[in-house]
C-alpha cells in the first residue's frame, strides 16, 4: 500500500500508441486505412518508495511497453509520469535530466542479448559509474565494481571475462550489478527471470529480495508468472490489451480476485498442486489491440458481459485496497468469492 | 492412466548413451539413461537446461542433430529395435509410429503451403488414401484439435494462425497417422498460461481418447503435474529420479528434485526466501567424478565424491542417490574442502 500519499512513482493516464500502418504508396493504391496499435491506453499506476508492483498480463497486453516507457525509452503519446515529484517529460537541464536517469535503471528478459558480448564484465559493469561521472579514479572504479559483484555473489576476479563465459544465470546477475552501478532507487525488472531456469530463478529471485531490503530499492516488476509475481510482490496491476483491468495488494488479489480477467488467469496456473486435477482452460485467445473490441476490451471472453460491457469502457474502481474495472463487479452482479490454495507441504 | 493389462512396455530406452564428438574431446551428453513407457502412458521429463532431455527425445524420434550420435543402449518401440534403422526405415516409423510435436509451432509448419496440404501430405506418407480422403481427415483432424470453421481454416497457411492455434495444428499433425507415441518437446513454452491450459487439456484428452502414449519433455513442473502419470528428472545428462508424479512431487526422494520443488514459487504459501540450490548445473566438460550432483548437494558424503549412483528403490520412487543405499553416502566431508 502506497503510505500517506508520498508516491515515489506515480504514472497518470499513460498511453503509448505505434503506428503499424502500410507505407504511404501502398495505403493509398489499396485504399488501406491507418493502423494503429493501442500498446498502452490509459493506465494509472502509483508505485511507494520501497514496494515491488508487479504487472501481470499475457504477451501483448503492454506490460513490456509500460516499463519501457517508464525508464524513457519510448516517449508516452499521452500521459504523465512523474518520478519523486519530477514530471519525466518536463524541462530539465541536461545534469538534472542525467540526475534523474541515474536513479532509475533497468534489467531486461534476455541476459544473451542485453550484455554486449565484445565488452569485459568490468567494463559492462563500469559503464553507468563512468557515463555518470560517478567514480573518483581507477583505483575507486575498480573497487566499485567489485563491490558490486560481490553484491551479486559473483566474483570480482570475474571482471576480465566475456560474456559468453558465464550462464544465464550468471549473467543476468551481471546485468543487476550494471543496474545496481548508477546507484539508483528504482528499477524495472521486465521479465528478468523468465529465461532462466527454476532453480536458478529462485536464485535471482532471493537475490532481489535481498538487494531490495539491504539497499531500499523499489522494483516495478514486469511478468507473465503469476507464481512468480506472488512471491515477490507487494501490490500487483493485471493488464488486459493495454488496460489495467485490476490492481491490488497480492494477497488479496490472490486470495480475493475480482475481474473476471485475475479470475481466469488464476485459474489457469500451472501448479504442483494440480496433480492428477484439471485445469479449467479457458476458451478465447487475446484479440488484436489494433482493432480492440468495444466497451470493455475483456467483453467477448467474459461469461459475465452483458450489453453495457460491449458499449461502455469500465472506469476503475477503489475496491478494498485496490481498483478493479469492471461493470459486472460495480452492479454487483458478480460475487467476490475467497480463494484457498492447498499448502504445499 | 497407464494400460497395465499390456506387460510390454511401448517403449523401451535401455542405457542409452548420446555423444558429441568435439575438437577437445568427446561430450557425454546423455549418459546410461533408462526408462519404459507403457502404452497410453504419459512419462514427464523435466530437467533444467542443458539436462538432456531433449536430446533423449530427439534420439527416439531418430532426430538427433549431427555431429550428437547414438553411442550405446538401445532404444524399443513395440520390442523393436529402433536406434540402428537405415534412415528410410525410421523414416517410415517417424510419423506413423511415433509423432513429433516441438516447442516452436512456427517453425514446426512449412510458411509456404497451406495448414491442409501439410497434413494432406502426411496423411498420404503414412496411410493409403486418397487426396479426397486426406483431405476428409485433415478437416476431421482440425475439428478434432479443436480448430473453429475447420473447412475453410483448412486453406489458411501459418500466418494466419494464432500461435495457440499453430501449435493445435502442430498437434493434429502429429496425429494424423494415429501413432502410438507422441514425443512432445516443450509443447507450451512458447505459448501464454490461458493457451497453456488449452493445449494441455486437449493433449490430455486426445491422448486419452486415442491411447497414445506421451514422452512429454518440458522444464515446466507445474505441465508435468498435471499431466504426467510418471515422471522422470534428469541432471547432467542423467536420471537423477523417476516415478509417479505424485510421489516426486510431494515426497522426491533425490536432494536435487527436492531443491527443484522447493525453489518453485507455489501459490499455498508465501514465503520469505525461496529455497534455493546454490550454484548451476556443471557445464558437459566439466562434470564432476562420483555423482555429478556432488557440488552441489547438501547431503553429500566422501562416497559421493568418487562413486556414481545408478537408480534404486527410494520409497516409492527410484532415486540415483547413496542416501538410499544401505552403505549411505560415506564418510562426511570436512567443511574446508567445501567450496562456496
Amino acid at each position: 500500500m502506497p503510505d500517506g500519499g508520498a508516491d515515489f512513482v506515480r504514472i497518470e493516464g499513460l498511453k503509448r500508441y505505434f503506428d503499424v500502418s502500410a507505407p504511404w504508396l501502398v495505403r493509398k493504391l489499396e485504399g488501406r486505412p491507418r493502423q494503429v496499435v493501442q500498446a498502452v491506453d490509459g493506465i494509472d499506476i502509483e508505485i511507494a518508495k520501497g514496494e515491488t508492483f508487479s504487472l501481470v498480463g499475457e504477451s501483448g497486453c503492454g506490460k513490456s511497453t509500460v516499463a519501457r516507457l517508464v525508464v524513457g525509452l519510448y516517449p508516452p503519446t499521452a500521459g504523465r509520469i512523474e518520478f519523486d515529484g519530477n514530471d519525466m517529460a518536463g524541462r530539465h537541464s541536461r545534469s538534472d535530466m542525467a540526475a534523474l536517469r541515474r536513479r532509475m535503471q533497468m534489467i531486461f528478459q534476455d541476459p544473451f542479448a542485453s550484455l554486449n558480448p565484445r565488452w569485459r564484465v568490468f567494463d559492462i559493469i563500469a559503464e553507468p559509474i563512468r557515463a555518470f561521472g560517478l567514480s573518483t579514479g581507477k583505483a575507486d572504479l575498480e573497487a566499485r565494481v567489485a563491490a558490486l559483484l560481490r553484491q551479486v555473489k559473483l566474483n570480482p576476479a570475474d571482471g576480465r571475462k566475456y560474456p559468453h563465459e558465464f550462464s544465464g544465470g550468471q549473467r543476468q546477475r551481471i546485468s543487476i550489478a550494471r543496474a545496481l552501478a548508477s546507484e539508483p532507487e528504482f528499477l524495472v525488472c521486465d521479465e528478468p527471470t523468465s529465461a532462466l531456469d527454476v532453480s536458478v530463478q529462485a536464485q535471482i529471485l532471493n537475490l532481489m529480495v535481498d538487494l531490495q531490503r539491504r539497499l531500499q530499492l523499489t522494483y516495478l516488476f514486469i511478468s507473465h508468472n503469476l507464481a512468480v509475481v506472488y512471491h515477490i510482490s507487494t501490490r500487483v496491476g493485471v493488464m488486459y490489451l493495454g488496460r489495467l483491468v485490476e490492481v491490488a495488494p497480492t494477497d488479496t488479489l490472490f486470495r480475493r480476485p475480482k475481474h473476471p480477467y485475475t479470475r481466469m488467469l488464476l485459474d489457469t496456473i500451472p501448479d504442483l498442486e494440480m496433480t492428477g486435477r484439471q485445469r479449467s482452460p479457458v476458451g478465447g485467445e487475446v484479440p488484436s489491440p489494433i482493432n480492440p473490441p468495444s466497451g470493455c476490451t475483456f467483453h467477448p471472453r467474459c461469461p459475465f458481459a452483458n450489453d453495457r460491457c460491449k458499449a461502455e469502457r469500465p472506469k476503475a474502481l477503489p475496491i478494498e485496497g485496490g481498483t478493479v474495472a469492471c461493470h459486472a463487479i460495480e452492479e454487483g452482479r458478480l460475487p467476490i468469492e475467497d480463494r484457498t490454495y492447498a499448502l504445499n507441504t | 492412466m497407464a494400460a497395465a493389462s499390456n506387460n510390454q512396455p511401448l517403449l523401451e530406452v535401455r542405457n542409452l548413451r548420446i555423444e558429441f564428438p568435439t575438437r577437445r574431446g568427446t561430450l557425454l551428453a546423455v549418459d546410461d539413461v533408462s526408462f519404459d513407457i507403457a502404452p497410453g502412458e504419459v512419462l514427464g521429463v523435466v530437467g533444467e537446461s542443458g539436462a538432456g532431455k531433449s536430446l533423449t527425445g530427439n534420439a527416439i524420434i531418430g532426430l538427433l542433430e549431427p555431429p550428437g550420435r547414438v553411442a550405446g543402449g538401445e532404444i524399443r518401440l513395440e520390442g523393436r529395435r529402433i536406434d540402428n534403422l537405415p534412415y528410410e526405415e525410421m523414416r517410415k516409423i517417424r510419423g506413423a509410429r511415433i509423432g513429433a510435436i516441438f516447442q516452436d509451432p512456427l517453425t514446426s509448419l512449412n510458411p509456404l503451403y497451406s495448414v491442409g496440404r501439410q497434413l494432406v501430405e502426411t496423411i498420404q506418407t503414412h496411410l493409403p488414401l486418397s487426396a479426397s480422403q486426406a483431405k476428409a481427415r485433415a478437416i476431421e483432424l482440425l475439428q478434432e484439435v479443436g480448430i473453429p470453421g475447420a473447412e475453410m481454416r483448412i486453406d489458411h497457411y501459418p500466418h494466419q494462425f494464432s500461435g495457440g492455434m499453430r501449435q493445435r495444428v502442430v498437434i493434429a499433425l502429429a496425429l494424423c497417422a494415429g501413432p502410438r507415441l507422441i514425443v512432445a518437446d516443450e509443447p507450451t513454452t512458447a505459448l501464454d498460461v490461458s493457451i497453456q491450459a488449452q493445449i494441455i487439456a486437449l493433449l490430455k484428452r486426445l491422448c486419452r481418447e486415442h491411447g497414445t502414449a506421451v514422452m512429454l519433455v518440458t522444464h515446466d513442473m507445474g505441465v508435468i503435474a498435471e499431466t504426467a502419470d510418471r515422471v522422470a528428472v534428469m541432471y547432467a545428462g542423467r536420471v537423477a529420479e523417476i516415478g509417479p508424479v505424485r510421489e516426486v512431487v510431494k515426497h522426491a526422494k533425490h536432494p536435487y528434485t527436492k531443491g527443484l520443488m522447493g525453489s518453485i514459487p507455489s501459490l499455498g504459501v508465501r514465503t520469505e526466501r525461496l529455497t534455493q540450490i546454490d550454484g548451476a548445473m556443471p557445464r558437459l566438460t566439466e562434470i564432476p567424478p562420483g555423482c555429478a550432483f556432488n557440488p552441489r548437494c547438501t547431503f553429500k558424503g566422501q562416497r559421493c565424491l568418487v562413486e556414481r549412483p545408478n537408480l534404486m528403490p527410494a520409497g516409492a520412487t527410484r532415486a540415483a542417490c547413496w542416501l538410499h543405499d544401505s552403505g549411505g553416502v560415506g564418510a562426511p566431508i570436512l567443511k574446508e574442502t567445501v567450496d562456496a
